[in-house]
């Protein structure tokens, strides 16, 4: 039962994998995730010379344990789904280890058809590889490729296709492991065999053999299916385990991964593989490395990378956020001027308009962001870092590769906590992970940068760059401060093996770079488009209702009519029959201002009498200890939704309580005249933001992932009493000595 | 030729994979990199803060805690 024209793309991690998969299906992708875990799917069609294929990229793994989802996730999709052909994808600057995931396919008994990759790559170093050699003793078709350039493509396709329609009779490949595992194995088949065991899913020999590697995938399986079968199978695994340690002093599993090497060395002498120089000989990435990678240099230049990145990201995207801005600004006018004042021009403007072009604004600025970390991941930089911070990550009791998660999230800040919690499952350790994903939220993510760009620009404008660097550095402090506080109080325990491939220094392609981009913009986009506006029209709601009763309207009505009574009244015929744009005279000028500073009290009070007002407001009393008023805090409670909300709230609430009656003022030049912001405030809000309780789609995956809600709520209670020690510590400080207090 | 633990290795050391003595998840993940008895290994550099160390093995860089290196056995040179 073979799936048609299904082709699924498998290899190491860094082989070219997705390289070739962009190259083959080009636009013609779809992103996805396999049932039941956040592990990416990515999907497409390969469509050329009246060959269509539909090709389905799995995770890049070194192996086909149980030990990671990815690879878990690799091996049921080849197994359940039975895709045609696999197309193993192999490194040929680094043949033996790629082969290793080889042989194992192999002996899953699936037609593969090898893409030797990076054949250039291979010449470069001195590699020359016979491919004829290698497809006849491996038993499978090679082509050889260079998916940067395309070249071999075609051809792959062309086999793959061919392979498919004849691959029925593939027999699973039969390594030999030595006189004490092949007795075992032997042992064990004739069991599988008797009692049916498993067949119709799995090869018996490839479960013999999970058997003795001891998976734990499939131990579970085999109790569950065949309890007092499964119990005499590992009755076996565990004498043979028993002689092995007693004579050799090894385990089964260490015999088969010796042999399984065995046979690919064996290989490579038979003249597969010849080496023009020393193996030794340093390739350019090392002499890269020896640089990048130097005990002080190294650091240094991270730093500054790092750094630079900024630069790049707030200086390219000013321009295309400026347009944005003025567009969305336009858009608000026109909008307000085609319609008659109402319920339904409020919320068109107040609520739609101004809510998503705060968050569509900030677009570009998350492209290049996107773009850098692009750059940093295709290139291989972004392992060296976890290399040298390895050490330090340890100190806080959290893995190297706790930096991706991190990274992921905003660590170079721009990214998301959804995605950097979801990264986590490439921890093995639960304590590791599960201390890495509740302190993963405190990163600035691309939601919590319109905040911190928005206040940053009004009141630290001259400082941008170095303030952006300052709060990620603080972020990391919180976080790795946080994860120790956790791994020696909730969540106690030992570590996790760091074993990890520094690939090769590439320079990326461009289209990688960019699908990579669009990728992530896309699903920030998205979120803009479908939960921010929901949330926007909410919030709206919460800050219009209930409006102001009759008797109250009709006070404001009586102080207005009463202020015009009491002008002269050539005066206040000059105001009624003046444009709006016209000059006035002074008098006339006074007179507009004071009916002006009414309408305003009229707006505030409306908006202190809404829901969102009666819920800031009440809270006030607490959050003035850090400098909040009750705008703020509306701003806050809808930052629960989505960080980037406090920007289009807080654009909201000024807005509906706005003075000018043009309503053009940008909220940047609100909050710069209202008095009571100054620097210290708004650092306070910095902060507050930066790690109060994480957005309700990160507190999901939070608890999606550890395993339960309460983890969850840990998150937004513990994080929201950190956060507001934090702000008002950073208030309270600031007011008695005066720092940042600009009174 | 003397046998000695990995973490001991001076940088730019080359020297043979003896004994992997560890087994589980550690041994499996240290197994499917390429690092099993018999296979030369040369150490290429170590982290700032001297840990983790980095070795070249079947032409590709890996790096290791100092504390996983203490399962690895080498003969030196």
């Amino acid at each position: 039962m073979k799936n048609g024209n299904t082709i699924a793309l498998a290899g190491n991690p860094n082989s070219g994998k997705t390289t070739l998969f962009n190259r083959l299906t080009g636009a013609r992708q779809h992103v996805g995730n396999y049932p039941g875990v956040t592990v990416e799917k990515k999907e497409g069609t390969y469509r050329r010379n009246g060959i269509k294929l539909h090709i389905v990229d799995l995770p890049g793994t070194y192996s086909l344990t149980a030990y990671s989802v990815e690879e878990v996730v690799a091996r049921d999709f080849l197994v359940n789904e039975k895709p045609a052909v696999v197309v193993n994808i192999v490194d040929a600057s680094n043949l033996e280890r790629n082969l290793y995931l080889t042989t194992q396919f192999l002996e899953l008994g699936i037609p593969v058809c090898i893409a030797l990759n990076m054949m250039d790559v291979a010449k470069g170093r001195g590699l020359n590889i016979d491919t004829v050699k290698l497809s006849e003793l491996m038993g499978v078709p090679v082509v050889p490729t260079i998916a940067r350039s395309g070249k071999g493509n075609i051809d792959l396709m062309t086999v793959a296709a061919d392979l498919a329609s004849h691959a029925d009779t593939i027999q699973p490949l039969k390594i030999s492991y030595g006189a004490d595992i092949d007795g075992a194995l032997q042992e064990i088949e004739a069991r599988i065999v008797a009692h049916d065991f498993l067949t119709d899913t799995y090869p018996m020999r490839w479960l013999a053999l999970k058997y003795l590697e001891q998976d734990r995938q499939i131990l579970e399986k085999g109790r569950r299916v065949n309890p007092e079968l499964a119990r005499s199978l590992e009755a076996i695994v565990e004498k043979v385990a028993a002689h092995l340690d007693e004579t050799l002093d090894t385990y089964p599993e260490a015999v088969i991964a010796d042999h399984r090497y065995g046979y690919i060395s064996a290989i490579m002498k038979q003249g597969v593989l010849k080496r023009q120089y020393d193996t030794d000989r340093l390739h350019t990435s090392d002499q890269v490395d020896r640089v990048l990678t130097n005990r002080f240099l190294g650091p240094i230049i991270m730093a500054g990378v790092i750094l630079g990145l900024y630069h790049f990201t707030f200086t390219y995207s000013e321009l295309p956020v400026t347009w944005l801005e003025t567009f969305f600004d336009w858009l608000g006018n026109t909008t307000a001027a085609l319609l008659p004042d109402g319920l339904l021009q409020s919320l068109l403007v107040s609520g739609i308009i101004d809510g998503v072009g705060g968050v569509l604004g900030f677009v570009p600025l998350i492209m290049f962001m996107f773009f850098g970390i692009a750059l940093l991941e295709d290139s291989g930089y972004l392992a060296r870092v976890a290399f040298m911070l390895d050490r330090v990550f340890r100190i806080f009791g959290l893995h190297g590769s706790s930096v991706m998660a991190f990274i992921v999230s905003g660590g170079i800040a721009g990214g998301c906590a959804v995605p950097g919690v979801m990264a986590t499952r490439t921890l093995k350790s639960r304590r590791e992970r599960l201390a890495t994903l509740l302190t993963v939220p405190f990163m600035n993510c691309g939601a919590k940068l319109p905040v911190l760009a928005l206040l940053i620009g009004i009141f630290f404008a001259e400082q941008k760059a170095m303030l952006m660097f300052l709060f990620t550095i603080i972020a990391w402090l919180g976080a790795l401060v946080v994860a120790k506080l956790l791994r020696v109080t909730v969540i106690r325990g030992h570590s996790t093996p760091f074993v990890m491939e520094l690939p090769p220094y590439r320079l990326p392609t461009f289209k990688g770079l960019a699908i990579h981009t669009w990728e992530r913009t896309w699903q920030y986009i998205k979120k803009a488009g479908t939960v921010i506006l929901g949330i926007s029209i909410i919030l709206w709601a919460m800050m219009t209702f209930p409006r102001l009763s009759d008797t109250q309207l009709n006070a404001f009505e009586r102080q207005r009519t009463a202020i015009l009574q009491t002008a002269p009244a050539p005066v206040a015929a000059q105001l009624a029959a003046a444009d709006e744009d016209a000059a006035l005279t002074p008098a006339a000028q006074a007179l507009k201002e004071r009916l002006a500073r009414i309408d305003g009290q009229q707006a505030e009070t409306a908006l202190r009498h809404s829901i969102a007002g009666r819920m800031g407001t009440a809270i006030e009393t607490i959050t003035r200890f850090a400098g909040f008023d009750w705008r703020t805090n509306i701003a806050l409670i809808g930052g629960f939704a989505a960080k980037e909300v406090v920007v289009s709230t807080l654009g909201t609430a000024y807005s509906l309580g706005e003075i000018d009656p043009e309503g053009g003022e940008s909220l940047a030049d609100t909050l710069a005249a209202a008095p009571h912001w100054n620097p210290l405030v708004a650092l306070s809000l910095i902060i507050f933001v930066m790690f109060y309780s994480p957005c309700f789609v990160s507190v999901a995956c939070i608890a999606r992932e550890a395993g339960s809600w309460k983890w969850g709520a840990f998150a937004i209670l513990f994080n929201t009493i950190l956060a507001f020690s934090l702000s008002v510590g950073i208030f309270q400080f600031g007011k008695t000595f005066g720092i940042l207090n600009g009174v | 030729m003397s046998r000695i633990l990995l973490r001991r290795m001076q940088d730019n050391q080359s020297g043979k994979i003896v004994t992997i003595k560890v087994g589980g998840e550690m041994g499996r993940r240290i197994r499917d990199m390429g690092l099993v008895p018999g296979t030369p290994i040369k150490i290429q550099g170590r982290a700032p803060l001297y840990d983790p160390v980095a070795l070249r093995v079947r032409g590709f860089t890996l790096t290791l805690r100092n504390s996983e290196a203490d399962y690895i056995e080498v003969e030196v040179d």
